[in-house]
């Protein structure tokens, strides 16, 4: 009774059939989805990565200002066109409001990025794959992509920077 | 003891529908928190209605400053403040009426609540006044006005002490009782005012080097160690609300029908899972982060092996079983189901019960699994599934359990008569509907990968333009009438609260009692098969549907680029 104490004998009631069936399914279920995890971790081909350097938003920033000098390909609407070679390390910085640079990738290869930010938090949302994960200043996020579709994709930025988040939207292009 | 049984009877009323004898002093610290809560419901739900007429991108209502304004002070007041208030009213009543005993502290009561109160004005007068367009979550380095960050610390100090009443409280029971057992329902808040202490040392922990950041003082705020902290808050601050509220479920079941827990050691039992495993919940905000290991994330996210999530299926049995077995005692016993179909869901706090439950579990809880584990975070981090799944949660689960109680804590609480009760029994429907229908059409939005917390999804003045699949726009109608009619269902309710507590007609004895309390039933010492089929089948649905929606998010993450 839930507003009295409890009758005599509740501690030693024995269990209904049905509870304790479904006591027993729960905890299985509990059980199995928490393996799952585990086992996808190690066999499956999506997870979200751990590696993770120090940095620093100066040292960043000259990263990627190497990284597009090296494989700058043009511009497209004032943001640098880059085109790494497929496995290379590939530099993505957030800052408020913008992505930089515009990668050109080639479908089937691997590519291992590095994001972070020069200011606040940002969010890394892929679309229209969606695919999301957290951009942080000082904290370089490695992330080893392998773009299996072609097409143009775009970088919303999905976590709040501040006043002009929603204008914040990068490019992606995967080549055949 | 000279200290707990000695003391004035003149604190006591007995109250004349229940006969518990009740600490007026206790009542009035109660009364003015309830209050307080229904008042930070209010700004949320006028927050709330705001904002569904801005990011339904056909209206787009408010300018994006304010935008960002209005979705700070909205989560702050539904997500903290409405909550919270509720719970220390109910912490405090809980502990001395349904008791029978006294309240240890009315000094420290009354401080607590002063404090609670003044943090409350200061966080709600610094975000109004665009100090702190920082989003609920204040991430750091976004930096908002020290006064909102003292305003925080002073709301959880006084939530600090009042919740420590309710422990000093316990004891004065304890050594006048020696030997009882605590009746489930405060069992159930105990268990919530553990996690709380938790929560808010975490919420101490982070705020107050953030308010001397803020002010100048420490250079330095490292982003992960605020993230990771801060969640230490943010996300038990919740676990608080599901204590709670299943602790409420218990209570309505016994209310509204005379239902009992088929088996006390079991729901103690998983009460006693959530106080062990549920506050690691903060995982779920950093699966997709950098800084924190695979180990930490799987260990953590899955509530130690999924013993919490456990537990609310202990729960998810164990309530709707008291509920039928007390049915059938009365005499529904034809088929499966009839102990449903002749429950009284005429009861407000009845079908509010049911819908709270239905909600609760399979939008709230089965969302809340899939974006929780570490892969499928990767589709529904930040995007409005999220969002979506604390609807189905906390405003489908918590609030709507809270709203329903309170059909009680008005005749019983505040001694008036309920204004409009012929309305009443609409508003779980109107409310809960409305409530499901956004939880599931954000949860959807979501996994098409539109944002939470963005102002504009066509992007004006972006370098690019991105167009999601034209299917959204369905869903974003759903999302509005979803979102307006929960708005309807709230302000009917808090129009009636309001008007029953400070012009209603007082409350002169059972005889005006409107809403029905049930007689208890007496239960069989042991149950012979079968104790609740009905819900058997229930669960079991239930069960299948986690496993579909879970089989589902799995497969659409194998379609996904690879990553690692």
């Amino acid at each position: 009774m839930a507003l009295l104490p409890p009758r005599e004998g509740w501690f030693h009631q024995k269990v209904a059939k049905d509870e304790k069936i479904w006591m027993g399914l729960a905890f299985v279920v509990s059980l199995f989805l928490f393996f799952w995890m585990i086992i996808w971790h190690v066999y499956a081909k999506q997870n979200p990565s751990f590696v993770t350097y120090k940095t620093t938003p100066e040292e960043f920033y000259e990263l990627t200002q190497a990284f597009i000098e090296k494989y700058k390909v043009g511009e497209e609407n004032g943001i640098p066109v880059v085109k790494p070679p497929p496995g290379s390390d590939v530099f993505l910085l957030a800052r408020q409001f913008r992505w930089e640079p515009v990668l050109i990738l080639k479908k089937g290869e691997e590519y291992r990025f590095h994001i972070s930010s020069l200011d606040v938090l940002h969010g890394f949302s892929l679309q229209p794959v969606n695919m999301n994960f957290m951009v942080y200043p000082k904290y370089d996020y490695v992330l080893t992509f392998r773009p299996t579709s072609a097409g143009e994709y775009y970088i919303v930025c999905n976590e709040f920077c501040g006043i002009g988040h929603h204008m914040m939207i990068g490019k992606i292009v995967v080549e055949e | 003891m000279a200290v707990a049984t000695h003391g004035g009877e003149q604190w006591f009323r007995t109250c004349d529908v229940t006969g518990f004898k009740v600490d007026v002093r206790a009542e009035r610290i109660a009364k003015v928190n309830a209050v307080m809560a229904v008042v930070s419901f209010l700004i949320a739900v006028i927050a709330a209605l705001l904002l569904v007429l801005t990011r339904w991108q056909i209206i787009h209502l408010l300018p994006v400053d304010w935008y960002y304004r209005v979705l700070t002070l909205h989560g702050l007041d539904a997500l903290v403040f409405w909550i919270i208030f509720f719970e220390l009213a109910a912490l405090v009543f809980g502990s001395t009426a349904f008791l029978n005993t006294r309240m240890s502290s009315p000094f420290v009561g009354w401080t607590g609540t002063a404090l609670a109160i003044l943090g409350f004005l200061m966080v709600n007068y610094m975000i109004l006044t665009g100090n702190a367009d920082v989003l609920m979550t204040s991430y750091a380095p976004l930096k908002a006005h020290p006064l909102f960050y003292l305003g925080m610390i002073l709301f959880a100090v006084g939530a600090l002490l009042i919740v420590s009443t309710f422990f000093a409280n316990l004891m004065i029971w304890r050594r006048e009782n020696p030997g009882q057992s605590l009746p489930l329902f405060v069992y159930g808040l105990m268990a919530a005012a553990i996690i709380a202490v938790i929560t808010i040392v975490s919420g101490a922990i982070i705020y107050i080097p953030t308010f001397l950041w803020s002010l100048g003082i420490i250079k330095d705020i490292d982003p992960a160690v605020y993230k990771l902290v801060w969640w230490g808050l943010g996300h038990p601050s919740q676990q608080i609300n599901v204590s709670a509220h299943v602790a409420v479920w218990y209570l309505l079941a016994f209310l509204t029908v005379g239902g009992q827990s088929i088996n006390e050691k079991i729901s103690r039992f998983a009460f006693i899972l959530y106080i062990v495993a549920i506050n690691v919940a903060s995982a779920h905000h950093l699966l997709v982060d950098p800084a924190v290991s695979p180990v930490w994330k799987v260990w953590n996210t899955s509530y130690v092996m999924y013993l919490a999530v456990f537990a609310s299926m202990i729960h998810a049995f164990a309530v709707p079983s008291a509920i039928e077995v007390a049915q059938r005692k009365r005499g529904y016993t034809k088929g499966l189901f009839e102990w449903l179909k002749r429950a009284p869901w005429g009861n407000p706090a009845f079908s509010g019960l049911m819908l709270s439950m239905i909600i609760f579990g399979f939008i709230g809880g089965i969302t809340g699994v899939v974006n929780g584990m570490e892969q499928t975070n990767i589709i529904a981090h930040n995007t409005l599934s999220v969002p979506g799944h604390f609807k189905g949660a906390v405003v489908g689960g918590t609030a709507l359990a809270f709203m329903s109680v309170t059909y009680y804590l008005i005749p019983l609480l505040f001694r008036k008569k309920i204004a409009f009760y012929g309305v009443a029994k609409y508003v779980p429907w109107i409310f809960g509907i409305g409530v499901a229908i956004l939880a599931v059409s954000m949860y959807i939005l979501g996994a098409f990968g539109i944002p939470r917390r963005h102002w504009d999804i066509t992007f004006s003045g972006g370098p690019f333009t991105f167009t999601y699949n034209p299917v959204t726009d369905f869903f974003w109608a759903l999302f509005g009438i979803g979102g307006l009619l929960a708005v309807v269902g709230a302000l009917i309710w808090i129009v009636q609260v309001v008007v029953s507590v400070f012009f209603g007609q007082p409350f002169r004895g059972p005889q005006d009692l409107q809403i029905p309390i049930a007689e208890p039933v007496q239960m069989d010492e042991e149950h012979k098969g079968f104790a609740a089929p009905g819900t058997f089948v229930l669960v079991l649905l239930f069960i299948v549907a986690f496993i579909i929606f879970v089989a589902l998010n799995y497969g659409w993450l194998s379609a996904m680029w690879e990553v690692r």
